[in-house]
C-alpha cells in the first residue's frame, strides 16, 4: 500500500476518482492543508487525518464528521472569503474545497482542542433536556438581564456575519412538464425516460455530479458500464438535450402547493475566484406538471454510548470518501452494523489495504452472501454482538464489544469506527407536498402513502430496494422509453434497527446520542416521556430532538422509536413530526435574490425630479415616490426654507411639483352617474369645464379619499386622488364598477403618469403663466376658480386647472409627462424675475393647514366621517345613493360625542404642538387622564406669525373658544379651540 | 405560490398576479338607505370564513384586471371552480358528497338569507 | 510599400461570443399609446377604424404596419404605434361606444432581445414563457419583480416590456441585473 502525501497522508493511491496532480490549498483554523480538486472539505480534512472538526451545541463535546452528505449534523464550520462574505454553519461534507478556502471551526473557545465550554460536558448531569425551561424561571427579571444573555453567549451555532453581504443572488421562474429531484439511479432513469417523450424536464441534484449512491457502490454495473460511469454518461446525454435542464449543486428545499418547488442552485461557493457577474446562488421557482421524487435514503447511525466521538461515522460515508475521494477514514477501522450495507464498506476498505479488525453485527444470524464475503477476506465477524461504548475523546481510540445478551466485554483498538443502523427513506419533500406517509412495519420505516399532488416517488425514497427495481421504477415514472436499463450486481439494503442499541437502553445512563447537533441523548428522550410529553411533537420541543439545522435527518426515527418504547405504544401511534421546508438551510440572499439595494423596492421619480435635485431640494418619501420636500438655500435650515417658501407663495407665487397626485380618466356616457355613486358630491350638473372637490367614502361611511374632479366633456372626467391613495382608489372604483354597477357604460384609465403636474400658486400666478398659454382665455370671468380648460402651453397640449390647495389664486398645469421638465423650466424662467419660488411638500402642508384643508390619512384615520371633518357641505343633499350613504346613517356616526376636526391655537403662540399629542379638558385630573382628542397637524405658520394646529376633539365644534390642555413631559400646554381656517377666512384670495 | 385560473384569461396564472377581495355573494341592498341596521351590519362586517369551501372574490389585478369568483377549499387550498362576476353561485354539493365530514360549518352570524345575484 | 492592415479592436459582445450577454436590454423608442376600452359589440367597428382586427382571444395581439393592439382584458386593449401615429384622431372619429385615453407618456417600453430573452424576463416574471405557453405574438399584463408590466413577445427571442414611467428605472435595472445572471 502506498500513499500520496501531497494531498493528505490518508489518501490511498489508486483509490477514488480525483486527479492526484490537481492539488488545492486551503486552511483550517490557520493550518495550511492540501487537498484535491473534487474534494469536499470533509474528505480533504480526513485525507489529512483531521477528524476533530467542531464542538457540540450544548455540551461542547468534540465532534467529527458523521456523514458525507447534506444530512451532516456535526461538522459545521465557518467559511470566509472576506469580511463581508462569511458564512457560518457550513456543512464540511457539502462544501467543496477551492484554492484559498479559509475554514474556521466553530463553537469553541479558545481553541478547538482546548475548549472551556466543554466543562458543560462534565456538568452535563445537571443539564438534562428541559433544563433551560425549568431552571431559569425565577426570579423573573433575571431571565432578560442574566440568564438569557449568558445562555445566548454560551450556546448557539456559529457567529452571524457582521458586515453586509456583497455577493449577488439571482432568481429564475421556471416551468416544466417533469421536475426530477435527485440524479441517482432512480432519477436518471426517470429523466432519460421523460426526456424521450419530448417533455420539458428539469433534473436537479444537490451534489456536484450525478450518481447518488452509484458514486460509492463499487461493484455495480448498469448497461455494461460501472455504475458511476453510467451515471456520468447519462447526465452528459441529458445535458445535450434541448428539452432537459440539468441542475447540479442544486437542492430542492421546499415543495409547495400545486407542484411549486423551490430549488437553490449554488453557483460559486466551490470556486476560488468567481467571475464578477456570477451570482453566488440562484433561486429556482419551478412549477412542474409532474414531480418525480428520487431523493434516496439516508443511512442511520447507531445509538450507543459515546457514539459521537470523532472518527465514528456512517459506513456509507466512509465508502464514499474511499471510492470517490480516495481517502481512508482510518488505518484501523472497526465496523458496527445492524444490516448488510456496512459489510460492503468493510470489504471496500479491506480491499484498499485498510485494516478492518472486526465487524460487530447486532443480528444473531445474518445469512447474506456478503457476510461470507467479508469473512473470506479475513475480517472477523461478531454476530449477536454490540458495541457498548466508543473509547477516546478527540478521536475514537477503541470500541468495547459485548454479546447483545450480555457477557464478557472485549476492547478493540481502532482509529475509526463506521456504523450502519439501516436506511431511512428521504420522504421529506413528499411530506412537504402534504402527502401522508405510511408505516412499513416489516422494515421499520415511513414510506410515501397517500399523494396530495401530481407526484411520484421512485427508488430508495419510495422504499424500493434493489437497483434493478429502482431503475424500472424510474423508467416507469418518466412515462417514456420502455427499453429496460439493466443492472448487475445491484445492492439491496433493507433492515437495520431504530431506537437505542444494546447497552443504551432504559436501564442505562450512558450518553448515547440521538441528535448530534442538538446534543439529545436517548436518555433525554426518555426523560421527556417521563415528564409527561406523550406526543412526539411535545417530545421534539422538550428535547429539541430534530430541531437543529439538519432537521433530524439522522435522528428523527431513533427519537421516535425511543419515545414509542418508553410510552409502550406502537411507532405509528406516536406519530411522526411534520417535515417542513427548507430541506437544508437556505440563505436569506437566495430568498431575497434580486430585491436588494436599488432593486429592493421601486423608487418613483417625477419627470421634474432631476431639476429639484439640481436645485438642492431635500426629498421626502411618500410611498415609493420621492417628492421635493423643501429647497434650502445657502445657510438655510429646513425651518427657514419652509418659512421663506410659504411667504413667497402668499406674496408673489410658488411653483410646486404635484405630478404624484393620482389621476383617473373616467370616460363614457354614464361617467357622471358613476361618479355620483362613488363620491358624496353631486356631479350630474357640474358643467363642462368646471371642477369640484370630491369626497369618497367607504361603504361604512368613513372618508376613503378626496380630490378635485374636472369635467372635460359630457362623457369625460379627469379625477384626481391623493398620492398614496391612487392605486387603492382605482381598485375601489373598479370593484364597484365591475361588480355593483356593471350596467353603467363607463371605463376607468389610470393617467397618473401620463401627466406631469406643475402647480403655480399665488397672486402672480396668472401673470406668470398667461404669456405661455395658447387658446385659453385665462381671465377671471372666463376661467374662474375651480375650472379646467384644454389648450396649449409652451406649444404642447395642456389640461389647465384653476384650482388651489393653498388658498391662493392658482393653477395646476397638466402636460404630457415627457414635456414636464421643459414646461416647468419655461414657467420657472418666466416667473423667477417675478418672485416665483419653488416650494416643496412641507410648505404645501403648512399652506393648506393655514386654510384648514385636510389631508386624508393625516387629519383622518379611517374613522372620520365628512361630518366629523367639517365637510358636510360636500355631501349631495338630494342624493339617494352613493357608496357610504347607508354607513353615514348608522346611529354611532350621527350620535353626540364623536371626534370632530377643529383648529387649535396655543395660548403661547410660539409653541408648536406635537402631532399626535393627546388633549385633555382638565390637566389636574389624576393619571390616567381622560383623553378627549389628539393633534393631527401642527406647524409654525410664518404667514400667521404663530403656530397653528388641527385636532380631532370629542364634540369639537361645540367647544369653539374653549380652553383645553395638552400635557407633555415638559409641562402642560394651554390651547384654544378655534375654527379650522387660520388665514384669509373669507377665501377672497382664491378669486384674485 | 398558487396557480389560479382566471375565467376571463381562460388559463391558470401565478398567484402573484391576483389579489383576494374577500367573501363573494354579498349583496348590496337596493335601496341601501332603507336597509335595517342588522342587515347592514351583516353586509358590512359579518363574514363566514368556514373551514372547507370558501366562496370568495378575486381580482386578476396584474392581469386582465377583472374581478371574478372562486370556490376554494380552505383545508387543501385547492380551487374547485372559478366563475365570472355576476354568474350565480355554483352548486357544490356534488363535490362535497364524497366527504360529508368536510362540509362547511354552519353559519354563526345573524345575517339573513339573501337572494343571490 | 506594404499596406498595413488595421485591425479593429472588438468588444467581446461584438465578437459574438454567445456565452456573453445572451440578451440585450434596451429602451424602446418613444411611441404613441392608447388605452382602448369597449364592449364586444363595438369591436368590429373599432377594428375598422384602427385598420386592424382587435384581438378578442386572451393573451393575443394583432399588428398592422407599425400599429399593434394588445389584448389586456375582455374589454381592454393597449394600442401601440409610432410616435407620429394618427391613432388618437382615428378613434375620435369612431361613432361606437368606447373609451380611448392617450397614455403615450404614461408608459415606457424596454426591449429584451437575444437568445436568453425569456430567461431574463423569467428572472422576475412568474409566467410560463415557453413558446408553447407564450408564443410569438402573445401579450399579457403580469408582474416583474415588484412592479406590474405588460409583456409582449414580438419575436421568438424578443420581448417588449411596457411599464409606467416612474417604474422604468426599476424595470430597466431589474432586467439588466437579470441579464447579467443569464449571461453566466
Amino acid at each position: 500500500m502506498s500513499t500520496s502525501t501531497h494531498s493528505g497522508s490518508n489518501r490511498i493511491h489508486g483509490a477514488g476518482r480525483l486527479t492526484p496532480a490537481k492539488t488545492v490549498r486551503f486552511t483550517f483554523d490557520g493550518q495550511n492543508l492540501t487537498g484535491l480538486e473534487g474534494d469536499t472539505l470533509a474528505s480533504a480534512l480526513l485525507a489529512n487525518g483531521i477528524h476533530l472538526v467542531g464542538r457540540s451545541f450544548k455540551y461542547h463535546r468534540p465532534r467529527g464528521i458523521l456523514s458525507a452528505g447534506s444530512e451532516e449534523p456535526n461538522a459545521l464550520v465557518d467559511i470566509e472569503r472576506d469580511k463581508s462574505r462569511r458564512q457560518p454553519n457550513v456543512r464540511a461534507t457539502v462544501q467543496e474545497i477551492y484554492d484559498g478556502l479559509k475554514v474556521k471551526s466553530q463553537n469553541r473557545w479558545p481553541s478547538l482542542t482546548f475548549d472551556v465550554g466543554a466543562l458543560g460536558d462534565v456538568f452535563s448531569p445537571m443539564l438534562p433536556a428541559g433544563f433551560y425551561y425549568k431552571t431559569f424561571m425565577w426570579p423573573k427579571f433575571a431571565w432578560k438581564s442574566i440568564y438569557e444573555p449568558r445562555i445566548r453567549a454560551a450556546a448557539g451555532l456559529g457567529v452571524t456575519p457582521g458586515e453586509p453581504d456583497t455577493d449577488r443572488y439571482s432568481n429564475r421562474f421556471a416551468h416544466c412538464d417533469v421536475l426530477i429531484v435527485g440524479a441517482g439511479a432512480a432519477g436518471l432513469a426517470a429523466a432519460l425516460s421523460a426526456a424521450s417523450t419530448g417533455a420539458s424536464v428539469i433534473i436537479c441534484d444537490e451534489q456536484p455530479e450525478a450518481g447518488g449512491a452509484l458514486r460509492y457502490e463499487s461493484a455495480v454495473t448498469i448497461d455494461g458500464q460501472p455504475g458511476y460511469e453510467w451515471a456520468a454518461s447519462a447526465i452528459t446525454k441529458l445535458r445535450a438535450l434541448d428539452n432537459v435542464t440539468v441542475l447540479t449543486r442544486t437542492t430542492a428545499f421546499g415543495y409547495y402547493a400545486q407542484n411549486f418547488v423551490g430549488l437553490v442552485e449554488r453557483i460559486s461557493d466551490h470556486l476560488s475566484s468567481p467571475a464578477l457577474d456570477m451570482p453566488r446562488e440562484r433561486l429556482w421557482q419551478v412549477r412542474a406538471k409532474k414531480v418525480v421524487l428520487a431523493t434516496g435514503a439516508i443511512e442511520r447511525h447507531l445509538v450507543f454510548a459515546n457514539n459521537d466521538r470523532p472518527g465514528v461515522m456512517l459506513a456509507s460515508a466512509a465508502r464514499l470518501f474511499l471510492n470517490q475521494h480516495g481517502v481512508a477514514v482510518g488505518r484501523k477501522v472497526g465496523v458496527y452494523t445492524s444490516n448488510d450495507s456496512a459489510y460492503a464498506a468493510a470489504i471496500d476498505l479491506k480491499n484498499a489495504g485498510i485494516d478492518v479488525p472486526v465487524i460487530v453485527d447486532t443480528r444473531d444470524n445474518p445469512t447474506s452472501a456478503i457476510v461470507d464475503a467479508a469473512r473470506s477476506l479475513d475480517i472477523e465477524v461478531l454476530t449477536g454482538h454490540a458495541v457498548f461504548s466508543a473509547g477516546g475523546k478527540r478521536r475514537v481510540s477503541s470500541m468495547s464489544i459485548q454479546p447483545t445478551r450480555g457477557g464478557s466485554e472485549r476492547k478493540v483498538a481502532v482509529d475509526a469506527l463506521i456504523m450502519s443502523g439501516g436506511w431511512t427513506p428521504s420522504v421529506h419533500l413528499f411530506s412537504q407536498s402534504r402527502g401522508k406517509v405510511t408505516w412499513d412495519a416489516a422494515n421499520e420505516r415511513f414510506l410515501p402513502g397517500t399523494y396530495a399532488q401530481d407526484c411520484v416517488s421512485v427508488g430508495a425514497c419510495n422504499g424500493t430496494d434493489g437497483l434493478q427495481a429502482t431503475l424500472d421504477e424510474g423508467l416507469a415514472a418518466g412515462e417514456g422509453r420502455t427499453s429496460p436499463i439493466v443492472a448487475t450486481n445491484g445492492t439491496e439494503w433493507t433492515g437495520g434497527m431504530i431506537g437505542s442499541a444494546p447497552g443504551a437502553g432504559a436501564d442505562t445512563s450512558v450518553k448515547a446520542f440521538v441528535d448530534f447537533q442538538n446534543d439529545v441523548t436517548a436518555k433525554d428522550v426518555r426523560l421527556a416521556v417521563r415528564e409527561g410529553m406523550h406526543s412526539i411533537e411535545h417530545v421534539k420541543r422538550f428535547t429539541t430532538n430534530g430541531m437543529a439545522t439538519d432537521q433530524g435527518k439522522t435522528s428523527n426515527l431513533h427519537g421516535l422509536a425511543i419515545a414509542a418504547e418508553a410510552l409502550d405504544r406502537p411507532i405509528p401511534a406516536v406519530g411522526l413530526t411534520t417535515f417542513r421546508a427548507p430541506f437544508t438551510p437556505v440563505t436569506f440572499g437566495a430568498i431575497v435574490n434580486h430585491a436588494r439595494h436599488d432593486l429592493f423596492d421601486p423608487t418613483r421619480e417625477t419627470p421634474m425630479h432631476d431639476w429639484h435635485a439640481a436645485q438642492g431640494a431635500a426629498f421626502e418619501d411618500v410611498g415609493q415616490w420621492k417628492r421635493a420636500w423643501y429647497y434650502p438655500q445657502a445657510g438655510e435650515d429646513m425651518h427657514s426654507a419652509v418659512n421663506r417658501e410659504c411667504v413667497a407663495v402668499r406674496n408673489q407665487a410658488g411653483i410646486f411639483d404635484a405630478s404624484t397626485l393620482g389621476k383617473i380618466e373616467v370616460v363614457g356616457p354614464d361617467a357622471a352617474k358613476f361618479l355620483e355613486l362613488l363620491y358624496t358630491n353631486p356631479w350630474e350638473k357640474l358643467g363642462v369645464g368646471r371642477c369640484r372637490y370630491g369626497i369618497m367614502l367607504r361603504e361604512d361611511g368613513f372618508i376613503y379619499d378626496d380630490g378635485v374632479v374636472g369635467r372635460l366633456a359630457e362623457d369625460r372626467f379627469h379625477v384626481t386622488t391623493t398620492t398614496g391613495g391612487a392605486p387603492r382608489v382605482m381598485h375601489h372604483m373598479e370593484d364597484y364598477l365591475q361588480t355593483e354597477f356593471p350596467h353603467l357604460n363607463v371605463w376607468l384609465t389610470s393617467t397618473t403618469e401620463q401627466w406631469a403636474v406643475i402647480a403655480v400658486q399665488g397672486p402672480k400666478a396668472r401673470e406668470i403663466i398667461a404669456p405661455l398659454v395658447e387658446g385659453i382665455d385665462m381671465s377671471n370671468e372666463a376661467m374662474p376658480h375651480m375650472s379646467v380648460r384644454e389648450g396649449k402651453i409652451c406649444g404642447v397640449p395642456t389640461r389647465l386647472f384653476r384650482m388651489s390647495f393653498t388658498g391662493e389664486s392658482g393653477y395646476e398645469i397638466n402636460v404630457p409627462a415627457d414635456y414636464g421638465r421643459a414646461v416647468w423650466e419655461a414657467v420657472y424662467g418666466r416667473g423667477k424675475p417675478l418672485g416665483l419660488t419653488p416650494y416643496g411638500t412641507e410648505a404645501m402642508h403648512v399652506l393648506r393647514a393655514e386654510k384648514g384643508y385636510i389631508i386624508v390619512g393625516q387629519d383622518t384615520d379611517g374613522t372620520v366621517t365628512p361630518h366629523d371633518a367639517g365637510l358636510t357641505w360636500a355631501i349631495g343633499k338630494n342624493k339617494t345613493d352613493y357608496v357610504g350613504i347607508r354607513g353615514l346613517l348608522r346611529r354611532d356616526l350621527v350620535a353626540n360625542g364623536r371626534k370632530q376636526l377643529v383648529g387649535l391655537k396655543t395660548v403661547d403662540p410660539t409653541i408648536v404642538l406635537e402631532e399626535g399629542a393627546q388633549i385633555v379638558a382638565n390637566p389636574n385630573q389624576p393619571v390616567p387622564m381622560t383623553m378627549i382628542g389628539h393633534v393631527t397637524s401642527s406647524y409654525w405658520s410664518e404667514n400667521c406669525g404663530r403656530s397653528i394646529a388641527l385636532a380631532l376633539v370629542i364634540d369639537g365644534t361645540k367647544r369653539l373658544g374653549e380652553t383645553l390642555y395638552v400635557p407633555m413631559p415638559n409641562g402642560v400646554i394651554e390651547v384654544e379651540v378655534t375654527g379650522m381656517v387660520f388665514f384669509d377666512e373669507k377665501g377672497e384670495r382664491l378669486n384674485g | 405560490m398558487l396557480l389560479i385560473k382566471c375565467p376571463y384569461c381562460e388559463e391558470e396564472r401565478p398567484e402573484l398576479e391576483f389579489r383576494n377581495a374577500g367573501e363573494a355573494h354579498l349583496v348590496r341592498a337596493n335601496p341601501i338607505t332603507e336597509q335595517s341596521d342588522e342587515d347592514f351590519a351583516a353586509f358590512l362586517y359579518f363574514r363566514q370564513n368556514p373551514k372547507g369551501l370558501q366562496f370568495e372574490r378575486w381580482r386578476h389585478i396584474h392581469g386582465c384586471g377583472r374581478f371574478f369568483n372562486a370556490v376554494r377549499d380552505s383545508v387543501s387550498d385547492k380551487f374547485l371552480t372559478v366563475y365570472k362576476a355576476g354568474e350565480p353561485r355554483p352548486d357544490m354539493q356534488p363535490q362535497l358528497s364524497p366527504a360529508p365530514a368536510e362540509l362547511p360549518v354552519t353559519k354563526r352570524s345573524p345575517r339573513t338569507k339573501k337572494v343571490e345575484v | 510599400m506594404v499596406e498595413l492592415a488595421h485591425a479593429t479592436r472588438l468588444h467581446p459582445l461584438q465578437a459574438g461570443n454567445p456565452d456573453v450577454a445572451s440578451a440585450s436590454v434596451t429602451l424602446a423608442d418613444n411611441a404613441t399609446r392608447v388605452s382602448l376600452r369597449s364592449r364586444a359589440d363595438a369591436v368590429a367597428a373599432l377594428s375598422g377604424t384602427l385598420g386592424l382586427a382587435l384581438p378578442t382571444k386572451p393573451k393575443t395581439t394583432a399588428t398592422s404596419g407599425s400599429r399593434a393592439a394588445l389584448w389586456l382584458g375582455p374589454d381592454e386593449w393597449l394600442i401601440i404605434d409610432d410616435v407620429d401615429s394618427s391613432v388618437a384622431a382615428d378613434l375620435a372619429e369612431a361613432k361606437v361606444l368606447h373609451s380611448a385615453v392617450d397614455i403615450s407618456h404614461r408608459n415606457v417600453g424596454i426591449i429584451v432581445d437575444g437568445r436568453g430573452a425569456a430567461a431574463v424576463v423569467n428572472g422576475g416574471c412568474p409566467q410560463d414563457l415557453s413558446l408553447k405557453a407564450f408564443p410569438v405574438g402573445a401579450a399579457s399584463r403580469t408582474v416583474l419583480g415588484k412592479i406590474e408590466i405588460v409583456l409582449w413577445r414580438n419575436a421568438e427571442n424578443r420581448f417588449r416590456v411596457e411599464c409606467w414611467r416612474s417604474f422604468a428605472n426599476y424595470a430597466y435595472a431589474f432586467l439588466r441585473e437579470s441579464a447579467r445572471d443569464v449571461a453566466v
